[in-house]
């Protein structure tokens, strides 16, 4: 008699390990001065690196990175490139550096960071790492004095209509995506190795004077907000052509319908009156009238990213207003004493 | 014949007084080596990269191991590793080359002198980094020479580690990290407000000690010192004289400005939703 509670082995063969989700993105210290210099260095050029670090259950951490060389627009270069990822991984594997890819940065301007080739860079990575993650840094938010660093993932449910590539209205009603849907941001935690926390804590003495970061207490915030303003408002010119499309297109649709009636209508008419004098009537259906081509739907892909980056933009404004009203209000007490 | 004169001791001066500038990414990343070094070794070795400043200054901003081998009476230094990130390196930053190396450990050993002539044939005056992370003095100690050729006439003696000053800097986005980076352990990464907050309350922790100060002084529970007393009034009297009515009207207007941008975010992000649900929409027909 079978025991309920040893299972055979090829029942435990059979069943898949389900994979914990992935709940917290642990970074190095290290690793975040590294990001923040080489974006620091280059910017406003956007640059990217890749991440190396250790995939453990429902943390994924990142303990080191290496920046990429600004590759230009050639075929040949782009060897080179590869080459140099190689040659990268092969030294830092000499020095007992984690091998392991688990990802790649970004540096970003303003936050308009959702574009195609970040779907596609992680639909590239996807194919050989099982959890990749992206992080965003925005140098020029950090003027501002935060630290406005991000880990982002695509949701799975998006990555399974990406593949099958089919972003009709009908699929995204029956799984319920919205463009909120695409990206998943990650929580971040970060750590650091003791040694390095001592070697922090006596080089920056824990007296306030060395610690106040008086960039945040910077009143002047609009040349920062002019800008995302500015990028706001050529991302709704973007969002409303793509709206136009989607009017055309339905507008087609109906025209199409409309013309389709009455073609059915006529040959209907011409049935009877076949009918009556006897002969066979005609088929209902002409696939080869050009007003029977189904009009394909315009992709809604392109959309929801312009949704999101609006969304980010706006979400840049609250958190700046919150910031300035905090400041003003502070000015204004200190005025008053 | 001319007389032969005492042959003098010659120590050739530093025509500048060379300093060294070194950004946090450096040992962080020289902590990160000495972690993670394989288990025969005692410390770890690499080079330095930066630049050198108009004004003499040595700029250390980047670093990298390199695999050595060491024994009582020799050291084997991976060259080709070496070059190989160097070339990796450049590829990213071209203007970044060899302006020294570094090594974990107390102090500077006679194997330290071979490694530095290595050195010296790649950069012009390279200087040597030692960061002690055994805490031999019960602190840190983070030291930069240069050497100095001490030779007899035309004979070569032996070359002195002269130490070199030594500063540590942060840039602000780093000092903005900064919280970030102190503690073992950070569960999340602050936001705007939090950070707001956190910053507000060390000003009122500034602004309470120096309160205390002046206190202090004008009980005269502490000497007084006219240098800081000066900077304390000059800081004040930095505070712009506004009639109260202007300076309402400054900060009510920059309230309403922060005011209407962010009735306009809302706005948008209500159009956006209203907009999803009508692309998405069932076809009526």
């Amino acid at each position: 008699m079978a025991n309920t509670a040893t299972r055979s082995f090829l029942q435990v063969a059979a069943t898949e390990e389900a994979t914990t989700p992935l709940r917290v993105v642990q970074i190095e210290g290290l690793v975040i001065l590294k990001i923040i210099k080489h974006c620091k260095e280059f910017s406003p050029a956007l640059v990217t690196g890749q991440l190396l670090g250790l995939d453990v259950g429902s943390v994924l951490e990142v303990t080191n990175c290496f920046p990429f060389p600004i590759r230009e627009e050639d075929e040949e270069i782009e060897a080179e490139g590869a080459n140099y990822q190689l040659e990268m991984m092969r030294c830092l594997r000499e020095v007992n550096v984690d091998n392991n890819t688990v990802g790649w940065y970004q540096s970003t301007l303003f936050g308009s960071f959702q574009t195609v080739e970040l779907i596609e860079t992680f639909m590239n990575y996807q194919e050989n790492i099982r959890r990749c993650v992206c992080i965003i840094y925005d140098p020029s938010r950090s003027n501002q004095g935060v630290l406005a660093l991000k880990a982002l993932k695509l949701s799975d449910s998006f990555m399974e209509l990406y593949r099958s590539n089919n972003f009709t209205g009908e699929k995204l009603r029956e799984k319920n995506l919205s463009w909120v849907d695409i990206f998943e941001e990650i929580p971040i935690k970060v750590s650091n190795s003791a040694l390095v926390s001592a070697f922090m804590t006596e080089l920056e003495a824990d007296t306030p004077v060395t610690q106040c970061d008086y960039d945040r207490l910077q009143l002047s915030t609009s040349p920062f907000l002019e800008r995302n303003v500015e990028f706001l408002i050529e991302c709704m010119d973007d969002l409303s052509m793509e709206q136009q499309k989607f009017q055309f297109y339905y507008r087609n649709l109906s025209r199409q319908q409309a013309q389709q009636q009455a073609w059915l209508q006529k040959r209907r008419a011409e049935n009877m009156a076949r009918k009556n004098a006897g002969e066979e009537p005609l088929p209902e259906e002409d696939p080869s009238n050009p007003i029977f081509k189904p009009i394909p739907e315009p992709s809604r892909l392109d959309s929801f990213l312009i949704t999101n980056q609006i969304a980010n933009y706006c979400n840049q404004i609250n958190g700046v207003a919150g910031q300035s009203f905090s400041r003003l209000y502070l000015m204004k007490a200190l005025h008053e004493n | 014949m001319a007389s032969i004169g005492p042959t003098v001791l010659q120590l050739i001066p530093s025509a500048t007084r060379v300093s060294a500038r070194v950004h946090p990414l450096v040992i962080f990343n020289v902590c990160d080596c000495y972690v993670r070094r394989p288990d025969h070794a005692e410390r770890v070795i690499g080079t330095l990269l930066g630049s050198i400043l108009p004004d003499g200054t040595v700029d250390i901003r980047n670093c990298y191991a390199v695999p050595h081998n060491e024994s009582l009476d020799q050291v084997a230094l991976d060259i080709d590793y070496h070059h190989n990130m160097l070339s990796s390196h450049q590829k990213v930053n071209p203007k970044e080359a060899i302006v020294g190396w570094f090594s974990t450990g107390f102090e500077v050993t006679g194997s330290s002198a071979l490694i530095h002539e290595f050195y010296s044939r790649e950069a012009s005056n390279p200087v040597h980094l030692t960061v002690d992370t055994e805490f031999k003095n019960g602190e840190t100690t983070i030291k930069a020479f240069v050497a100095i050729n001490l030779s007899l006439g035309d004979q070569h003696l032996a070359a002195q580690f002269q130490e070199v000053p030594l500063d540590l800097r942060m840039v602000e986005a780093e000092k903005v990290g900064f919280d970030v980076l102190k503690p073992t352990n950070v569960d999340k990464l602050p936001n705007d407000i939090e950070g707001m907050e956190a910053l507000m309350g060390r000003l009122l922790a500034l602004i309470d000690d120096v309160y205390k100060y002046v206190d202090d002084v004008v009980e005269d529970r502490v000497a007084r010192d006219s240098k800081i007393g000066r900077f304390i009034s000059d800081t004040i009297a930095s505070l712009p004289k506004l009639s109260p009515h202007a300076f309402n009207k400054l900060v009510n207007d920059s309230l309403q400005d922060q005011l209407l941008l962010l009735y306009l975010s809302s706005i948008t992000s209500t159009q956006l939703s209203v907009a999803e649900k009508l692309n998405t929409a069932a076809q009526i027909l």
